[in-house]
């Protein structure tokens, strides 16, 4: 290939890995935080590999044109990634609130169990 | 009565007995039994067909892709047994009502009872294994409650989970059999099964699947080695016990394997498994139970041997023997429902089931004696009461049975157990009933009233009546229904009379009468040598398996599951990245059919800047607002890029999501640590980042190969570019499909966002009603305040911008039909409309003076979108069909109406309501005394108008 890097599919491919390198690093470090961060990077790359998926168009949205034969890009990954976004930021709402309800409990934001030695109990 | 409705009426009738229990005792009793009388009679509505040989089918397709078909049938066997559960069913609902205490919680009784009952009428009239397979598992379960009735007592409880264990563990080797045996057949369909014996028989699959049946039917019918859970189920109330354990739930294998017996009977596994099971469990029950003081133990053992008795009947594989079998069947419940009652009435009354405590109760309780000696007799084999009849037809049967090559193994160890079951029966009438009335019992006994002796009394009569009429009494039932277990081939010759003239069988009738009545006699001495001889004690053994597998599976659950979530998550992440390789490697990759685009200066700069960014935060992860900053220019960069690529919605949408969830991440920072300490070692850092770069060139990789080629197939996507306009009425391609062609989709969306929202304000309520509270009260400030925490500027440029945004939020809310918008992204900008207020003016001040309610936005949103979905019903389309027309307004230009609009607007009041639902919540935690003020700004810019007045006056 003798082209350069500087093409759409390689600079999306690579914000694809990047975030998604990012978003796992962050995913396993130890405090709650990063780990929301990391997430969220994580969706970001999720996201935009999905979108990539119906293959990238400049300047064809689909938005049907009554005028003119205009190409267009394909709607189905974008409609699947607006849900996605949507239903990620539930998520995002609902991890950080128990996040904060358990540092607030436990003034603790470590994301691992204290390992406690099993208790044995049996109804008798 | 349809089938259906017999099978469903016990299930629809269990809710009654729970409500109408506030309504009393007798209400919530009469509710029950009026539902199994309907249940009843329905059943018996079909007994002239029955009678006439006729099979009674009707079914539903109900998930045929899975051979899962709602199909039930009526032929003789289901009538017998639909017959004694329902029949008996009755009887001890009348028992129950007088022999439960005031304390005991009734209506929960009859509604556990109820669904027992409908799940065992389920079993006996299904026509699909599958189905019996729920019903089956459907009695485990209902069993449970049932012996765990007195959820006080150690004993119910243990009982219950024994009983759950093994009848459960049982039902899941059935589910494996009942796969082995479907597949052969081709066909869940009991109808079909039972046509395909020996295409069945053939099958090198036949044995595993006779096993893993057999086993489900062992377990569930208490044979050896899984009797042991039996005994310990008469924990459970009385009536629980006489109903389970003669007509019912232990019936229920037998009942299985007799449905079974035409397609897996007759081979010499069948033989040797069924018979010599069967045999074992018929002796060591009569055994045990001689050596029982406990009345209920004594019934129960005797009960285990009686099965066992039945099982070797279906075991021996011939016609004769399992008409014999199904005759017994008849006679068992029958004076064994009795008995069982019996010794409840005896235990309500004396308050004591110790036979060594009992005896010369004639006296004092004439009638129950009555009852319980003639059903005893019946138990053990004395003319001319039932059991006489089918236990002497059950010696004959053995006599003509060659086990091993011995002619003598079979009838001498059942005459043996003939002879213990005679002893128990006799030690059952001779210590509690005869003998010398004592002063020491615990009560008074005496006679019950009417209602808790009238069933066992119908029983009784039934057990003199067929003893004496059999042929005319139980002849044509016995023949219907040993007429379905035998396949519909032609009944052998039998006669049920109590004369069948000096055959060996009546030799053995005689010895066993004999030698129980010298048993008893020698009971005393033999009693101290059982107790000083060694024996395995059944629970200890089944307590030490369950510790051990419970400690195993602690072993197994702690050493995957510790706790450590970075753990899973890093162990998550190298199996993905394993099975990519995986996949990768056994894969073919195609050459590359698209050619890659240009890009301009400007795109390459903005994605310059979401590389730095992303690195930055990852760098910078631990300072957490400045990685907050550094995110959000990933976010915005994100939403720059969707616009580029042509996807304006998503561009929106991203953009307004990117707001919102800073907002949130900042609130909840407020109130935690503002920076990560250094934990992991260098390492661990190195290990994650080499993980986080394999996955990262993973994913890279894989988008780069996938987007320099075409689709493999035709996408579903020109369709929708196709029907867009045409179909659903607008032009905006994306908005079509999410109002529109997956509507559906948006609509279960819209349920979970709300759902999250609700999640959230639960668990503030949660929070906040802790200890928690009093801590965020007293917090102070961890970072220095600005001083000024409602700036006038930002209040004053909120309350202008609030209109406009409102404005916003609607003109994208209506065109997002036919252009960029939608009610997502409306209804986002429209909750940052309202977050502004709250953000300038403080929670308090702001929430002080909105009047919506966010649960109800969030359910009218949920509801107004589920509406327009139904509405389409009328006009005969399905859930969702979107409808829409053109309008000409004078004034105005030509504009478009769709019922998709509707739908849109729904979707915009569950993201209002969610949103701010879940900000709200958040919110509230910063609440402090004193925060409120009753100005918007720190500063009361009213203060100057006031001086002056002031002024004026002076």
């Amino acid at each position: 290939m003798s082209m350069t890097f500087l093409n759409i599919e390689f600079l999306v491919a690579s914000a694809v890995g990047l975030l998604t390198a990012a978003g796992i690093y962050l995913i396993l470090r130890r405090r709650t935080f990063p780990v929301i961060l990391g997430l969220s990077l994580l969706t970001y790359g999720v996201n935009i590999f999905l979108f990539a998926s119906g293959r990238l168009m400049v300047n064809a949205p689909p938005i049907l044109n009554k005028y003119a034969e205009v190409p267009y890009t394909d709607p189905l990954p974008q409609a699947l990634v607006l849900t996605a976004i949507v239903i990620s930021f539930g998520m995002t709402a609902v991890v950080v609130m128990i996040a904060l309800a358990a540092y607030l409990s436990a003034r603790d934001d470590k994301i691992d169990m204290p390992h406690h030695p099993e208790d044995e109990g049996e109804d008798a | 009565m349809s089938l259906f409705l017999i099978a469903a009426l016990p299930f629809l009738g269990a809710v009654f007995p729970a409500l109408l229990i506030r309504a009393g005792r007798n209400a919530s009793a009469s509710a029950a039994g009026l539902t199994t009388f309907l249940a009843f009679v329905g059943l018996m509505l079909h007994a002239p067909a029955v009678f006439r040989g006729e099979v009674i089918q009707v079914g539903v397709d109900w998930l045929p892709a899975l051979g899962l078909n709602a199909n039930f049938f009526l032929d003789g066997l289901g009538f017998l047994f639909a017959t004694m559960i329902l029949g008996i069913g009755l009887l001890i609902i009348l028992y129950a009502r007088f022999y439960l205490s005031r304390e005991d919680p009734m209506g929960q009784f009859y509604t556990y009872l109820l669904l027992f009952q409908g799940a065992m009428v389920g079993i006996v009239l299904s026509d699909n294994i599958l189905l019996l397979l729920v019903f089956w598992e459907l009695t485990s379960l209902s069993s449970f409650l049932l012996i765990g009735y007195w959820k006080h007592l150690p004993e119910g409880r243990q009982g219950a989970r024994m009983a759950l264990a093994v009848t459960g563990s049982g039902g899941l080797a059935m589910i494996g059999g009942m796969m082995i045996l479907g597949h052969i057949a081709g066909s869940y369909d009991l109808s079909v099964i039972l046509q395909n014996k020996d295409l069945i028989q053939a099958s090198p699959l036949y044995l595993p699947a006779l096993i893993l049946i057999l086993l489900g039917c062992f377990t569930k019918s208490a044979q050896f080695p899984f009797h042991f859970w039996l005994p310990h189920a008469m924990a459970a109330p009385t009536p629980v016990s006489a109903y389970l354990h003669s007509a019912t739930m232990v019936k229920a294998g037998l009942f299985l394997m007799a449905r079974l017996w035409p397609v897996l009977a007759g081979t010499p596994e069948w033989f040797y498994i069924v018979a010599t099971t069967g045999l074992v469990t018929m002796l060591l029950g009569a055994v045990i139970a001689l050596f029982k003081d406990d009345l209920k133990a004594l019934l129960a053992f005797s009960t285990v041997s009686h099965l066992g008795l039945i099982t070797m009947l279906l075991g021996f594989g011939t016609k004769i023997a399992a008409v014999t079998a199904v005759f017994h069947i008849i006679n068992h419940a029958t004076f064994k429902a009795a008995l069982f009652m019996s010794a409840g009435i005896v235990d309500h009354e004396a308050h004591t089931r110790d036979i060594k405590r009992l005896g010369g109760l004639r006296h004092l309780m004439p009638v129950t004696a009555t009852l319980a000696i003639v059903a005893s007799l019946s138990m053990a084999g004395i003319p001319p009461f039932n059991g006489f009849l089918s236990k002497e037809m059950m010696l004959e049967e053995t006599v003509h049975t060659l086990w091993g090559g011995s002619h003598y193994v079979v009838p001498a160890l059942a005459l043996v157990a003939a002879l213990f079951s005679a002893a128990y029966s006799f030690r059952f009438i001779g210590h509690v009933f005869l003998g010398k009335t004592r002063d020491d019992y615990p009560a008074k006994p005496h006679d019950p009233g009417f209602g808790m002796w009238a069933g066992p009394a119908l029983l009784i009569t039934l057990v003199i009546l067929i003893g004496l009429f059999s042929a005319k009494l139980a002849g044509p039932l016995v023949a219907v229904a040993a007429g379905a277990v035998i396949g519909g081939a032609e009944l052998p010759y039998y006669s049920l009379k109590l004369w069948h003239g000096l055959t060996p069988a009546l030799y053995m009738s005689a010895v066993a009468v004999i030698g129980g009545l010298i048993l008893l006699k020698m009971h005393a001495p033999l009693m101290r040598a059982w107790n000083a001889a060694p024996r395995p004690e059944a629970k200890q053994i089944f307590d030490a398996v369950m510790r051990t597998l419970t400690k195993l599976s602690q072993i197994v659950t702690d050493g995957l599951h510790n706790g450590a979530i970075t753990r899973y998550a890093f162990l998550m992440m190298l199996f993905i990245i394993g099975i990519s390789y995986y996949a990768y490697s056994t894969g073919t990759v195609a050459t590359p059919t698209r050619d890659v685009q240009a890009i301009g200066a400007i795109p390459a700069i903005a994605w310059f800047c979401l590389v730095v960014a992303t690195l930055a935060v990852v760098a910078k992860h631990r300072q957490r607002q400045l990685s907050l900053v550094l995110i959000g220019v990933v976010g915005l960069v994100v939403s720059l890029g969707f616009n580029y690529l042509s996807a304006p919605d998503l561009a929106l949408t991203q953009l307004s999501v990117e707001v919102v969830t800073m907002v949130l991440l900042l609130l909840a920072l407020n109130f935690m640590p503002k920076d990560s300490p250094v934990e992991a070692p260098m390492w661990v850092r190195l290990r994650d980042g080499g993980i986080a770069v394999v996955g990262g060139l993973g994913a890279a990789a894989l988008i780069y190969a996938l987007m320099l080629r075409d689709f493999a197939l035709p996408s579903i996507s020109e369709f929708h570019l196709a029907n867009s306009y045409k179909g659903g009425g607008g032009t905006n391609v994306v908005n079509v499909i999410l109002v529109d062609f997956r509507g559906y989709d948006t609509f279960g969306e819209i349920i979970v966002l709300g759902i999250a929202a609700l999640v959230i304000y639960a668990l503030t309520e949660a929070v906040l009603g802790t200890r928690v509270r009093a801590y965020l009260l007293n917090r102070k400030p961890d970072m220095p305040q600005a001083g000024d925490a409602h700036p006038m500027m930002m209040v004053v440029a909120t309350r202008v911008m609030m209109p406009l945004a409102l404005m916003v939020a609607a003109y994208i809310f209506f065109r997002g039909h036919n252009l960029p918008g939608g009610g997502f992204i409306a209804g986002l900008i429209a909750a940052i409309a309202l977050l502004m207020q709250y953000m300038a003016s403080g929670f308090s001040w702001a929430s002080e003076r909105q009047r919506m309610f966010y649960h109800g936005t969030i359910g009218s949103g949920v509801l107004i979108a589920a509406a327009t979905g139904l509405g389409s019903w009328f006009s005969g389309s399905p859930f969702l069909t979107s409808a829409f027309g053109y309008l000409h307004w004078a004034p105005l230009e030509e504009f478009e109406w769709a019922t998709a609009a509707l739908f849109d607007l729904g979707v915009f009041l569950a993201v209002v309501g969610a949103v701010l639902l879940a900000l709200e919540s958040l919110a509230r935690f910063a609440w402090q005394p004193g925060i409120s003020s009753e100005h918007a700004m720190d500063i009361n810019p009213a203060r100057d108008d006031a001086a002056e007045a002031a002024e004026g006056e002076a």
